[in-house]
């Protein structure tokens, strides 16, 4: 309820602003910031992928992998999990090239994030797949599944609706946490605001509109989510039915 | 070689020295989380709508926008109005503004799980709201949910690094100043990465070590 108000009040004020901006003298800063905004939003859905690919690969492991590839679950997702995502970023910056691997910014940012979120959305697929109530493992015993099987049709899918609620937190994380690739050279929203903020000095409109800008993705990460959940829970419904 | 070992000890002493202004910033900005927290998770239960809702509006605003333009915001804007603040002290607040909207959620859970008939008992006692808050419901709502701020006191610490966009002299300054004079980035940032996952480590087993013991209180 509070969410939905805040959210409208969110694209009522954006699209307000927008207006505003368009007749005001606003007009030397908006296009830069708006570029940088997609910047946000590519990084934001690439690094959601390798977050979501990371975690769940890492989650499963760390639960039934053999023993090798599980220590090398654990050491990623306490590893990434242990250290600040800007030291993360930086290192994948600064320190590969030393090892002669050099990475387009880009990469780096979509990479060093999509890990950063993975390793604690690594956690949520344990806990999802763990919460799965265990009659339907003895289920897919009884109906003579090899356990690859049975997480895929049985496990996963039941773990996927309880994991959509906090995978929503994590992807506002994930775009929150875009931010810092500003530091790392990338034209983002953080650097157009910056940038603008260097060549027009209009400090205050300039940060204010950037605020509402990430509020604005924000909110439709929110309502991304809620209609899946919602959607994911009615078709849970309809397979109960059967 | 790679890794220079020599280069490493003799710039650990200096990283050290950084590490002092990270830890001090953690933990003034975790004294701010906490008391912001707690008076955001009291407004947002107020009654009257004029003020919970704002409250809240302000708590979820704060919670999805990204800390590094918080920190900027406080940073630039703020002296726009007349109101400079030195860049430790912007830091500061921005950690404690943005973990208080965390550590609100988490105050809120605490208050919500104190049973109803604490506030009727205090009513029937008479107690003015303040002492209902200061020696009934408080006392209960806060032991619960120590582990749950110790995890946000471990997040907050991980996000001092971002204090160095403002040029804040702590560990990844320090890191980047040492990178970009020596031409040698490996070891510095390598030495900030593995100084966060040793306290990250220890702070995660210390939360662990408190959870239990409240386990075992509320269990008696």
């Amino acid at each position: 309820m509070v969410m939905r108000s805040v959210v409208v009040a969110a694209v009522v004020s954006f699209t307000a602003g927008l207006i505003v901006a368009s007749f005001a003298g606003f007009r030397e800063f908006i296009p830069g910031l708006l570029e940088g905004a997609w910047i946000t939003v590519q990084i934001t859905a690439a690094g959601a992928v390798v977050a979501v690919v990371c975690a769940v690969t890492a989650g499963l492991l760390k639960m039934y992998g053999p023993w090798p590839l599980r220590w090398l679950a654990v050491a990623y997702i306490e590893l990434f999990r242990g250290t600040s995502a800007l030291v993360q970023l930086f290192w994948l910056f600064f320190v590969l090239p030393l090892f002669g691997v050099t990475l387009p910014p880009m990469t780096v940012a979509i990479a060093a994030l999509g890990l950063n979120i993975g390793a604690y959305g690594a956690e949520v697929v344990r806990g999802a797949v763990g919460a799965v109530p265990r009659g339907q493992w003895e289920a897919t015993v009884a109906l003579n599944m090899t356990r690859t099987e049975a997480l895929r049709r049985v496990i996963l899918p039941q773990a996927f609706v309880a994991m959509i609620p906090p995978w929503g937190n994590l992807f506002i994380e994930l775009l929150k946490s875009t931010a810092l690739v500003s530091l790392i050279t990338i034209g983002d929203l953080a650097f157009r605001a910056q940038q603008m903020n260097q060549t027009t000095f209009r400090t205050a409109e300039i940060f204010s509109i950037v605020l509402v800008i990430y509020l604005a993705i924000a909110a439709v990460i929110t309502v991304g989510m809620k209609a899946l959940e919602q959607k994911a829970a009615g078709a849970m419904a309809r397979g109960r039915g059967h | 070689m790679l890794w220079d070992w020599s280069y490493a000890f003799e710039i650990l002493p200096v990283l050290a020295r950084a590490s002092l202004v990270t830890i001090q910033a953690t933990l003034m900005g975790f004294v701010l989380a906490l008391v912001l927290g707690l008076v955001f998770a009291i407004l947002r239960m107020s009654r009257a709508a004029w003020i919970a809702l704002p409250v809240a509006a302000l708590v979820e605003f704060i919670r999805s926008t990204p800390l590094l333009i918080q920190i900027f915001f406080l940073y630039f804007v703020f002296p726009e109005f007349g109101l400079s603040l030195d860049a430790l002290t912007a830091g500061v607040l921005a950690l404690g503004l943005h973990y208080g909207t965390y550590c609100a959620e988490v105050f809120r859970a605490g208050l919500d799980n104190v049973p109803r008939g604490q506030w009727e008992a205090s009513v029937a006692l008479n107690l003015s709201p303040y002492h209902t808050f200061r020696d009934i419901i408080i006392p209960q709502a806060i032991p619960p949910v120590v582990p749950a701020l110790g995890n946000y006191l471990v997040a907050l610490f991980k996000e001092t690094p971002l204090l160095s966009a403002i040029a804040v002299l702590e560990l990844m300054q320090q890191a980047k100043i040492l990178g970009s004079t020596t031409f040698r980035y490996i070891e510095p940032i390598t030495l900030v990465g593995a100084f966060f996952l040793l306290f990250s480590l220890v702070a995660a087993a210390l939360i662990r070590m408190v959870e239990r013991r409240l386990n075992r209180i509320g269990a008696r």
